[in-house]
C-alpha cells in the first residue's frame, strides 16, 4: 500500500492534479438535488463513453468504402468472434445516448435549469443535442445499406430544396453528383472524427459549467430566480443545506449508469444489431426504404404535410425549432423554476411528446403508403364474393389485377393510402363511383385510360356489392323520381 | 513602466509574428477550400454529365416501359455497386422514347411500375405518376424526371451522371416536366 500511495505522490508531484479533483468531486451540491431525477446527464455521458470504445473498436474491423462497406458489416456480424455484439452494443447505444439526451433536457426545461445563471450550458446543451442527432444520421449511413443508400437520397432531396445554393449543398454533402464512394468516406469523416471531437469538447464545456456553476437547485414553487440575488442566495443554499457530490449524490449516478450500461447490453443481447438490410445497390429498386427509430417522426411528417407546405416546413422548421431552443434561457431567464407553476412549459413538453410519439407510432405502419405486392398478396375474402354475380366477380378480378387493392384495404388488408372499401357502396351511389374510378381525385388517380368501358362496368358491379348486410347501398333519390315520371308518362 | 502608446519591440515582433501567421494561415486556406469545393467545381461546365447508351430501340417494345440499368459515366475506383443506375424506358411508339429516373420527385425513393394499373407508384411516402411521368397523386410536387435522350445508330441513349434531386438542380433538360 505504501509504494502504491508513494507512486501516486510522485505523479502527483508532476501533475499536480489531485487537489482540483478532490474539490471537483467534493464541491457542495443542495441536499435535495441528490434525486433519481438528476442522473440523466451523467447517463447520457456514459453512453457516450461506450459509444467511443465501441466505434474504436468496429473501426478495427470497418472497411469505409462503398464497395466494401456492407460485406465488412457482414464481416462484424457473421465472422469475428463477438462482432454481432459490438455491433449491437454501438447500435443500441445510439439509441439509448439520443433518448438519455431528450429526457435529460426534458429534466432540465421542467426543472428550470436552463435559467440564470446556467444559460451557456443549456445553449452548450442544445448543441450537443443537435451532434447526438448528427452522430445517430451519419452512423445510420455508415451502415451502408439501402436504409442508408436511399436515406442519402431523402437527405440530397431535402437539401436540394434550398433556395439557391440547394445544388451547391447537395454535391457538398455527396462529395459528388451521385450517391457512391465519396458520399460514404465523408460521412466517415463526420461521424468518425468531425463530430466526435466537437462532441468531446462540447461536453467538456458543459461539464465544466455544471461544476462552477453548481448543479440546479431543487426548484420550491414560488422561489424565484433572480439575476441579482440568485448567485448568494445558491450559495447560501448550498452552505446551509448542502453536502458533497462526492459521496452523498454520486452513488445514485453511479447506479443509474451501471443500470443504463446493463440495459443497453440486454438490449444487444436479445435483439442483436441492426441490419444491414440489403446491398446497396441502386438497380435492386424493390425495397422500402426507412430511416431509424429517431428519424421515424420525420418520415411520417413528410407523408402528411400538404405539398405545398413541405418546403418552407423542412427549411424553415428546424430553424425556428433551434433558434427557440436557444433564445429559451434569454425568454424566460428568470422567475419560477417549478414545473408546479409553469402550465405551460408542462403543456409544451406534453404537446411535443404526443406529436413526436403519434408521428413515430404512424411511421411504424406506414398507412400512407401503397402496399406494393397487395394486388397480388392479399386475396380478396370470400364472404364479400358470396352469391356475387359472373359480372360482379369480373368486377373482383378487375379491382385485384388495376392494384386497387395497393390502397384500399377488404377486410382489414391491403393499402391504407386510401379509405377502407368494405362498405363504399353505403358511401357512393353508382354514379359517384363510376366518376371517382375514371376521373380520379381526392389524392386518387384517375384510371379512365387504364379502364376499358367493360372493366369499368365489373368494376363498379362489384363495388356496389360492398356494403354490410342490413344496410341499403347509397342511392340517387332524383333517379327515382325521374324514373317514376317517366313511367308515368311515356 | 512603459509608455501605453509606444509599442514594444516584443509586443511589435509579436505582433508582426501573429500577421504573418495569418498571412500564411490565409495562404493555406486557399488549397483547403479548393479541395473541399472540389465535388461542386468539377461538375460546372457539365464535367458530370455525359451521353449514356441503354440498349438497342429493340430491346424495348413498344407501348411498354421496361427497366434499364447503366453505368454511371462518373466513377471511382471504390464506388462499388453504387454507380450502377436504374431508369424507367417507355417506348410510346416507333423511335418516341420516354426516359424517367427511377427516383421519386418528391424525396428521390426508387418507384416501381404496374403495367396493369398503368401508375409508377412509391413506396415511401406514397406518390403516383401515370404512365407518360405526369404526377397523379400523393406529396410529389411535380412528375417523374425525364433524362434528355437520343437515339442513334440505333441506340436508346441518354444524357446522365447526376442525381436527380426535386430542387432547382433537378432542372437538368431546363425544360418542365409534364405536370410542373
Amino acid at each position: 500500500m505504501r509504494i502504491i500511495s508513494q507512486i501516486g505522490d510522485w505523479f502527483d508531484q508532476r501533475l499536480q492534479l489531485a487537489a482540483p479533483i478532490r474539490e471537483a468531486a467534493e464541491h457542495p451540491v443542495p441536499r435535495n438535488t441528490a434525486s433519481w431525477f438528476y442522473v440523466f446527464g451523467s447517463a447520457a455521458l456514459t453512453v457516450f463513453l461506450l459509444q467511443l470504445v465501441t466505434g474504436i473498436l468496429l473501426a478495427l474491423i470497418y472497411v469505409p468504402s462503398a464497395s466494401e462497406a456492407w460485406s465488412s458489416l457482414q464481416v462484424l456480424n457473421h465472422e469475428v468472434t463477438l462482432g454481432w455484439f459490438i455491433r449491437a452494443l454501438h447500435g443500441w447505444g445510439s439509441n439509448f445516448m439520443v433518448a438519455i439526451v431528450l429526457i435529460h433536457m426534458v429534466q432540465v426545461f421542467l426543472f428550470g435549469a436552463y435559467k440564470f445563471p446556467r444559460e451557456l450550458t443549456w445553449i452548450v446543451g442544445v448543441f450537443l443535442l443537435l451532434m447526438t442527432l448528427g452522430m445517430a444520421f451519419s452512423g445510420q449511413v455508415l451502415r451502408f445499406d439501402q436504409d442508408a443508400y436511399w436515406g442519402l437520397g431523402i437527405g440530397a432531396s431535402i437539401a436540394s430544396r434550398v433556395p439557391i445554393a440547394g445544388p451547391v449543398i447537395v454535391k457538398l454533402m455527396l462529395g459528388g453528383p451521385i450517391i457512391a464512394g465519396a458520399t460514404l468516406s465523408r460521412f466517415f469523416a463526420l461521424h468518425v472524427f468531425v463530430i466526435p471531437g466537437m462532441l468531446i469538447g462540447f461536453v467538456c464545456l458543459h461539464v465544466l459549467m455544471v461544476l462552477k456553476l453548481g448543479i440546479n437547485e431543487w426548484p420550491m414553487p414560488g422561489r424565484l430566480v433572480k439575476r441579482a440575488t440568485y448567485a448568494s442566495e445558491y450559495h447560501e443554499l448550498t452552505k446551509k443545506a448542502g453536502a458533497p457530490f462526492v459521496p452523498y449524490a454520486i452513488w445514485k449516478d453511479l447506479f443509474f449508469a451501471a443500470f443504463i450500461l446493463l440495459a443497453v447490453a440486454a438490449c444487444a443481447l436479445y435483439f442483436g444489431p441492426f441490419g444491414p438490410t440489403g446491398r446497396p445497390d441502386p438497380t435492386i429498386i424493390q425495397t422500402v426504404p426507412k430511416p431509424d427509430y429517431f428519424f421515424l417522426w420525420l418520415y411520417a411528417l413528410l407523408s402528411l404535410l400538404p405539398p405545398s407546405m413541405e418546403t418552407p416546413a423542412l427549411l424553415i422548421g428546424p430553424v425556428l425549432v433551434i433558434v427557440g431552443l436557444l433564445l429559451l434561457p434569454f425568454l424566460s431567464g428568470e422567475g419560477e423554476k417549478s414545473w408546479r407553476r409553469r402550465p405551460i412549459a408542462v403543456l409544451t413538453v406534453l404537446l411535443i411528446a404526443i406529436t413526436l410519439g403519434t408521428f413515430t407510432h404512424l411511421a411504424g405502419f406506414t398507412p400512407w403508403s401503397p402496399h406494393m405486392s397487395a394486388w397480388s398478396g392479399d386475396p380478396v375474402p370470400e364472404r364479400f364474393l358470396h352469391g356475387a354475380t359472373a359480372l360482379q366477380r369480373q368486377g373482383a378480378l378487375v379491382f385485384q389485377a388495376k392494384q386497387c387493392r395497393n390502397c384500399h384495404s377488404l377486410g382489414e388488408l391491403g393499402g391504407q393510402r386510401g379509405p377502407a372499401l368494405d362498405s363504399v357502396a353505403v358511401r357512393l351511389t353508382q354514379d359517384q363511383l363510376i366518376r371517382q374510378v375514371i376521373q380520379g381525385g381526392g389524392n386518387m388517380p384517375a384510371y379512365g385510360k387504364n379502364l376499358s368501358p367493360a372493366e369499368t362496368t365489373a368494376l363498379v358491379a362489384f363495388l356496389e356489392t360492398l356494403h354490410p348486410a342490413g344496410q341499403a347501398p347509397a342511392r340517387d333519390a332524383s333517379r327515382d323520381i325521374v324514373l317514376r315520371e317517366s313511367s308515368a308518362h311515356p | 513602466m512603459l509608455n501605453e502608446n509606444k509599442i514594444s519591440r516584443r509586443g511589435l515582433f509579436m505582433k508582426l509574428g501573429i500577421f504573418f501567421n495569418g498571412l500564411v494561415a490565409t495562404a493555406l486556406a486557399v488549397p483547403v477550400v479548393r479541395f473541399l469545393m472540389s465535388s461542386i467545381t468539377r461538375g460546372r461546365a457539365g464535367a458530370y454529365l455525359s451521353w449514356v447508351p441503354l440498349g438497342r430501340v429493340g430491346e424495348f417494345p413498344e407501348g411498354e416501359t421496361r427497366l434499364a440499368t447503366f453505368r454511371n459515366p462518373y466513377v471511382m475506383p471504390t464506388d462499388g455497386k453504387t454507380v450502377d443506375t436504374a431508369c424507367w424506358v417507355r417506348r410510346v411508339e416507333g423511335d418516341q422514347f420516354q426516359i424517367f429516373a427511377v427516383n421519386c420527385a418528391h424525396l428521390g425513393c426508387p418507384v416501381r411500375w404496374f403495367p396493369q394499373s398503368g401508375l409508377f407508384m412509391c413506396p415511401c411516402h406514397g406518390g403516383a405518376y401515370y404512365r407518360d411521368g405526369s404526377r397523379a397523386s400523393g406529396p410529389p410536387e411535380r412528375g417523374l424526371f425525364e433524362y434528355p435522350h437520343k437515339i442513334e445508330n440505333g441506340l436508346v441513349t441518354i444524357q446522365a451522371g447526376e442525381l436527380f434531386t426535386p430542387g432547382p438542380s433537378a432542372a437538368l433538360t431546363g425544360k418542365n416536366p409534364p405536370c410542373a
